[in-house]
């Protein structure tokens, strides 16, 4: 998720020493710019409060609040460890440069963040600045969280500051010079971190408005489903048109039917955004996934309502290598094949997939597993369907998780792109061409 | 509780099945285990008969049955030399009872090393003819002749100079009172009926329409369902537990918390499941906490660089390999799970003064004494009922599973049947060690003249039968390399125990001999490269004091169309064995495609196992060992992190599947040497040859398991 | 509370209180007693649990009890009792299949559910439909011979 992406944002500071880069180039753009000049500042917003929680919890604590802002801004995928405590950071960002380790935001006093102030925090989650002065790096998505309003930044931080402190030092970032060199991170958030709280359109409806703050100062969906420019920040003129973000491909969510949401319909959007899957669409995997497990499943239900609003008015943009997907089902008898069909691919498949997934792309267990109408598997990149067959995926339910298990392990990368090619051939509208090298650098 | 209840598989059921001289019905009747034997009903005439006044031979069955068909060939010897009525066999499990059933060549009662009809032949044979000598006697008796003109067959006992019959059941009670002799003469080859037919095994029919009871279908009346989690760290200890959102789950009845193991006791297996699931457990993972895969590794290869324990001195191999060119190489054999298909379960009632257990094991004494010493019980009072094994391999040699259940069932009310996850039985296995391997050879023109092989590994040994670890060499870890078929004039054989941190080492099918075969007959290819040799007949010219192991040899080769040519990036491969005294030669064939991925075309393998008591067995025996074996050479390692086994299920313990599967041809030699062991023979066989095959394909020498197949990719470097 | 629900298991209604989401594996071994129906994974990759609904070969170990619904379910103990389950098994025993045994369950409900589908089939055919059928055993080879000797008996 934005912990996968953000760690490379620092190769903006290259860009920028370099000075030589064409200036348009890195022009920073705004993520709401689309939506016209009516923005006016929230205390002049004549409507219902965007920002803060939803009706059903405004008389709640500080803290219950704090809760639940926390997980809407999905803090505690990036500050949780693998095994470790919650927000007890230490969750490593691999990036070109080096490794970055999420802190500790639980309030120990000596290894977490119990003797910040309320300044200091403020400071941290929208001007990417730490206590002691030290500059963040944008692997913390402050651009976006700097449109977050005081009273909920607040809220986040009494929630924090009620958990029991974890002693837990994070172990010392890894990189190399001048990445290392961390002052050098103001110069890109004087670029491209506005640093000014969510402005509300007052020509919106109160719901497009709510959605707003969600999409873009809490869950930050661009830092993942929005291109980036050459200093690695989002280029919303491409805004929520898709991107590659840590070998995983964020699907273009704007309007456009063919390749983006457009043809969904509300109803399946805000299950989407809820349970993290809908029939005939598909189901949510890696980074996706773990939003919607830790964040997105958890919001009220006119929050996901309000998100859909807002979504729904993103300008259409085409990915262009994107079609249609394909929505009549595949034989159920293995050899009828109407695209190409590999030996090899068909044997992993036989011995792994069918099992689940069946014949027909419909599962004969459960939705989840249907392949038939999913983006990824019409998706002639195949980039989702190989890492999902790498690193399998979770979606968390009610009756017990959905998963898939992660083959990466044994299965060679001849094989995975094997059987990659072959879902989108057998189930999918164009047949996919990923090679085992290919597969080697989603690894 | 009725027994019957208790297992519905007991009944007895009498099937249809084609053997020698047409149709012979044969039953397998399975009563639960635990009562001795002189309990039952019928006549006993030692350990192993019983025969009741209709006839009916009872066979108690000293080793267990996990797919090898032991009990129809411990069957076929006893009605051999008894001349029972095959049709009227019934068999049953032998309880613990180490006075009777230890195996004659472990020394304890327990099935594996491929020792049951090694040990077994011939004090069953003298079971057999010693019961049916006194039936003859009693019949003589009878009739007042002498003994020696009477003969028998199928449970009869007939003078034919009077052509006067009786059955064995009429004869039961005379021959009760007298005393059987304990060396009866035996048949020779030429008169045996059964033994060397192919005979239908008498475990199948129950096995085909799911009515056999595994330990893990038993159900106790009032049995609930158990799942556990044990530390994942090797002497790890829990250090909390929080069951709030467990205790939700809708089934969920009781959690129960011990030092190093937390269990979901519920109404059936998935409130069980779901509950463990919903558990936040924390651990002390204790000082294996940091173990991982890389620090084994770097202790076992400084392990093997010093000098070991000498397991097989002949001439001076240090001063033959002094001077001139010596060829060397390292090998490596990973640690490895069992996965047997029926994942670890026991099923365990405790009561104030004992405990009853059901389950399939491989050493049941071992189970009761583990299990009576965990709950400080005498060992009379751990009743156990054994089950046929939903695949062994070694691990239910451990008895492991029977203490962790028992633990849980002291605390559980009535019976609980605790079954391991898939996952918890990979990460909870007590592995097959790694190895290291050094040799040091040299050669004269095409002859091999002096050899040094040091093998650096666990003994295994020495935990589990502390006995049979002596002056420092594990029997185990030399099996196949200190009884070398090459002539060697000077040779040296060392052995370097080093015990790897964080895991429990195990026993596992083709056990020692994997390994040794491996590295010595890969190294043998890469020798007879050296002399600029072709495998076979380099092996051939060292193999000058070995006729069985050349016969098989030749056949193999022969079988496999050796030296025929084949395509690109194709390869055949050779392995000659010695192992279990049973006389080995494989050929695999493999297809290496440009990415590295390996393709099995087939495989043949020629065999003299001595007399071969049911053929039929010795080829599906050998066919599935192969399959075990090529899938470890494939796929096969577990790995540490963090102290925690990284595998958990097939998808990232990955088995080969049917589709992968080879044709796999198995030539029997006939031969009148006395039985050798087959279960874990096609195992050893199949690590060197598919390397060699691999090697022939791509001149890659490949040197550990399982195979790397990054480096097999076209334009990978060597 | 758990509604009781109905499910129509080898030709017999059996009526059981169970959730939607449990897998119908434990309904089966757990509930109804029917223990020939094996747990050998849990996810879908080894086959032992396969049993058929609607005709099909289906994983028990994932298929929640809720979307069974009305659809017929067999288990290996009565499969015998359809007339290529009796092709299948005895086959089985001619050839001399098994070997421990506990994946033959959903090896010979695979094989059935094969040739319901495929009377004939080639080797292509059999190792689609059995390549999700793990043996530990290893017992492949006699289970290809098996599926074409109980085909060539239809
Ligand atoms: S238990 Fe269902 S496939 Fe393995
Ligand atoms: S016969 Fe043992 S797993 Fe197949």
């Amino acid at each position: 998720m934005s912990r996968l992406r953000r760690a490379s944002l620092i190769g903006l500071a290259v860009v920028v020493m370099a000075a030589g880069v064409a200036a348009w180039l890195v022009l920073p753009t705004r993520s709401m710019a689309f939506a016209g000049g009516s923005a006016v500042s929230l205390a002049s917003y004549r409507g219902p409060d965007p920002t803060g929680v939803p009706a059903e919890l405004r008389g709640a604590d500080l803290v219950t609040r704090g809760r639940y802002l926390a997980t809407a801004a999905d803090c505690a995928v990036c500050h949780t460890a693998p095994g470790g405590a919650t927000f007890a950071g230490g969750l490593p960002f691999k990036t070109p440069f080096g490794t970055l380790y999420s802190p500790n935001i639980t309030p120990d006093r000596e290894t977490g963040i119990g003797a910040w102030s309320e300044s200091d925090f403020l400071r941290a989650v929208h001007e990417g600045v730490a206590k002691d002065g030290s500059r963040l790096y944008p692997a913390f998505p402050y651009e976006a969280y700097s449109l977050m309003a005081d009273a909920d930044v607040l809220a986040i931080r009494a929630y924090l500051f009620s958990l029991a402190p974890v002693r837990n030092t994070p172990p010392a970032n890894q990189l190399m010079f001048p990445f290392n060199q961390r002052p050098l991170m103001a110069i890109w958030g004087a670029l491209y971190n506005p640093d000014q709280r969510f402005r509300p359109h007052a020509d919106r409806s109160p719901a497009w408005n709510r959605g707003a703050y969600l999409v873009e100062a809490m869950a930050h969906c661009g830092d993942c489903h929005t291109a980036r420019n050459l200093a690695q920040a989002p280029d919303n003129r491409k805004k929520f048109g898709g991107a590659v973000i840590q070998g995983w491909r964020a699907y273009n969510i704007t309007q456009d039917r063919t390749s983006g949401v457009g043809a969904w319909t509300d109803a399946e959007l805000a299950a989407y955004l809820r349970e993290g899957h809908v029939l005939g669409r598909g189901a949510a995997a890696g980074p996706m996934a773990e939003a919607i497990n830790a964040s997105l499943s958890k919001l009220a239900p006119s929050d996901t309502l309000a998100m859909v609003a807002y979504l729904r008015t993103i300008p259409a943009i085409g990915s262009g290598d994107l079609p249609a997907p394909r929505t009549d089902l595949a034989s159920d008898l293995p050899k009828e094949m109407a695209a190409g069909d590999d030996r090899r691919g068909r044997e992993v498949f036989a011995g792994a997939c069918a099992s689940c997934h069946g014949w027909s792309g419909k599962s004969p267990l459960f939705p989840h597993a249907n392949l038939t109408g999913v983006r990824a598997v019409n998706d002639p990149s195949a980039i989702n369907v190989a890492q999902v067959v790498i690193n399998g995926a979770r979606l968390g339910r009610a009756g017990g998780d959905v998963v898939m298990p992660a083959f990466g392990q044994t299965y060679s990368n001849a094989e995975i792109a094997a059987v990659a090619n072959y879902v989108t051939a057998r189930f999918g509208s164009t047949r996919s061409e990923i090679t085992a090298r290919d597969v080697a650098r989603l690894r | 509780m009725t027994r019957d209840v208790l297992s519905p598989g007991v009944s007895r059921r009498v099937l249809l099945g084609a053997g020698v001289g047409g149709v012979l019905l044969v039953g397998l009747h399975l009563p639960t285990g635990g009562r001795s034997a002189a309990a039952q009903p019928g006549t006993p005439f030692n350990a192993f008969i019983r025969i009741d006044r209709e006839g009916a031979v009872t066979l108690v069955m000293p080793q267990v049955e996990m797919g090898q068909g032991v009990y129809t060939s411990i069957s076929m010897i006893l009605a051999e030399e008894l001349d029972a009525d095959f049709a009227r066999v019934r068999v049953e499990h032998a309880p613990p009872d180490e006075a009777h059933y230890t195996n004659p060549m472990l020394g304890v009662q327990a099935t594996g090393n491929s020792n049951s009809i090694r040990g077994w032949w011939m004090p069953l044979r003298k079971a057999g003819a010693g019961t049916r000598a006194v039936l003859v006697q009693a019949a003589a008796q009878r009739w007042g002749v002498a003994p020696g003109a009477c003969r028998t067959e199928a449970g009869q006992v007939i003078h034919p100079a009077s052509d006067r019959r009786l059955g064995y059941g009429d004869l039961v009670g005379r021959a009760a009172a007298l005393k059987v002799p304990s060396d009866p003469p035996l048949k020779t080859p030429g008169e045996f009926r059964l033994v060397g037919k192919p005979l239908k095994r008498l475990d199948t029919p129950e096995k085909v329409n799911g009515k056999t009871v595994y330990g893990i279908d038993v159900r106790p009346p009032g049995c609930r369902y158990a799942t556990l989690m044990a530390s994942p760290v090797k002497g790890g200890t829990v250090a909390s537990v929080d069951d709030a959102e467990a205790r939700l789950v809708p089934g969920v009845q009781q959690v129960v918390v011990l030092d190093d193991l937390v269990a979901v006791v519920g109404e059936h297996m998935w409130a069980a499941k779901r509950g463990l699931e919903a558990l936040k457990i924390t651990w002390n993972d204790g000082p294996n906490g940091q173990v991982d895969s890389a620090q084994v590794w770097a202790q076992i290869r400084k392990a093997s660089a010093q000098e070991g324990v000498v397991a097989r001195q002949r001439g001076d191999a240090d001063k033959a390999l002094a001077g001139g060119q010596v060829v060397t190489a390292e090998f490596e054999m990973p640690f490895l799970a069992h996965a047997a298909m029926e994942p670890m379960n026991c099923t365990a009632l405790v009561t104030p003064g004992g405990c009853e257990l059901w389950l399939g094991a491989q050493a049941i004494t071992r189970v009761q004494s583990h299990v009576a010493q965990a709950l400080g019980l005498p060992p009379a009072k751990v009743k156990i009922n054994q089950h046929l094994l939903g695949g062994g391999f070694g691990r239910r040699l451990e008895a492991d599973m029977a203490v962790k259940s028992a633990r849980i069932a002291q605390k559980v009310d009535g019976p609980v049947k605790v079954v391991w996850t898939r996952e918890e039985d990979i990460r909870q296995d007590i592995v097959r060690p790694v190895y290291h391997d050094r040799i040091w050879a040299k050669l004269s023109g095409d002859r091999i003249v002096a050899w040094k092989y040091r093998i650096t590994g666990s003994a295994v040994i020495a935990r589990w039968l502390p006995p049979g670890y002596q002056k420092g060499v594990d029997p185990d870890a030399v099996d196949s390399a200190v009884d070398i078929p090459y002539d060697v004039p000077d040779l040296r054989v060392e052995y370097v125990r080093d015990e790897p941190p964080g895991v429990s080492t195990g026993f596992w099918r083709g056990v020692g001999p994997n390994n040794n075969v491996f590295a010595i007959e890969s190294f043998i290819d890469e020798l007879a490269k050296k002399a600029g040799k072709d495998p076979v007949a380099f092996r051939r010219a060292n193999l000058g004091k070995s006729p069985r192991l050349r016969a098989v040899l030749d056949l193999a080769a022969e079988q496999a169309g050796w030296g025929s040519p084949l395509p690109p990036r194709c390869g055949r491969g050779v392995a000659t064995q010695v192992s279990f005294g049973s006389f080995i030669a494989t050929v695999v064939e493999v297809e290496v495609d440009e990415d590295g991925d390996i393709h099995l075309k087939r495989a043949n393998i020629a065999v003299d196992t001595g007399i071969a008591v049911n053929p039929d067995t010795i080829i599906a025996q050998l066919q599935g060992g192969l399959i075990f074996g090529l899938t470890a050479a494939l796929y096969g390692e577990i790995t540490l992190d963090k102290g925690r086994i990284q595998q958990s299920n097939f998808h990232d313990y990955r088995m080969l599947r049917i589709d992968q599967t080879p044709p796999i041809a198995v030539h029997l030699v006939k031969s009148g040497e006395p039985a050798g062991g087959i279960g874990e023979a096609g195992t050893t066989a199949a690590f060197a040859s598919l390397r060699n095959a691999i090697y022939a394909a791509t001149g890659k020498p490949l040197r550990r398991i399982p195979f790397n197949r990054e480096l097999l990719a076209k334009g990978a470097g060597a | 509370m758990l509604q009781p629900r109905t499910l129509q298991i080898n030709g017999e209604a059996r009526t059981v209180t169970a959730p939607d989401d449990m897998p119908l594996l434990w309904v089966l071994r757990d509930i109804l007693g029917l223990t020939g129906t094996k747990f050998g994974c849990g996810i879908a990759q080894c086959g032992a649990c396969t049993v058929h609904v609607g005709g099909a070969a289906v994983r028990s170990c994932l298929l929640p009890v809720g979307a069974v619904g009305a659809r017929p379910v067999t288990t290996i103990e009565r499969v015998g009792e359809t007339e290529a389950g009796a092709r299948v098994q005895d086959a089985w025993l001619e050839l001399e299949v098994v070997q421990c045994g506990y994946c033959q369950s959903g090896q010979i409900m695979s094989a059935t559910a094969l040739l319901n589908r495929i009377p004939k089939p080639d080797d292509a055919d059999i190792d689609a439909a059995m390549a999700g059928n793990i043996c530990r055993c290893g017992t492949y080879i006699r289970i290809r011979d098996a599926i074409k000797r109980a085909a060539a008996r239809a």
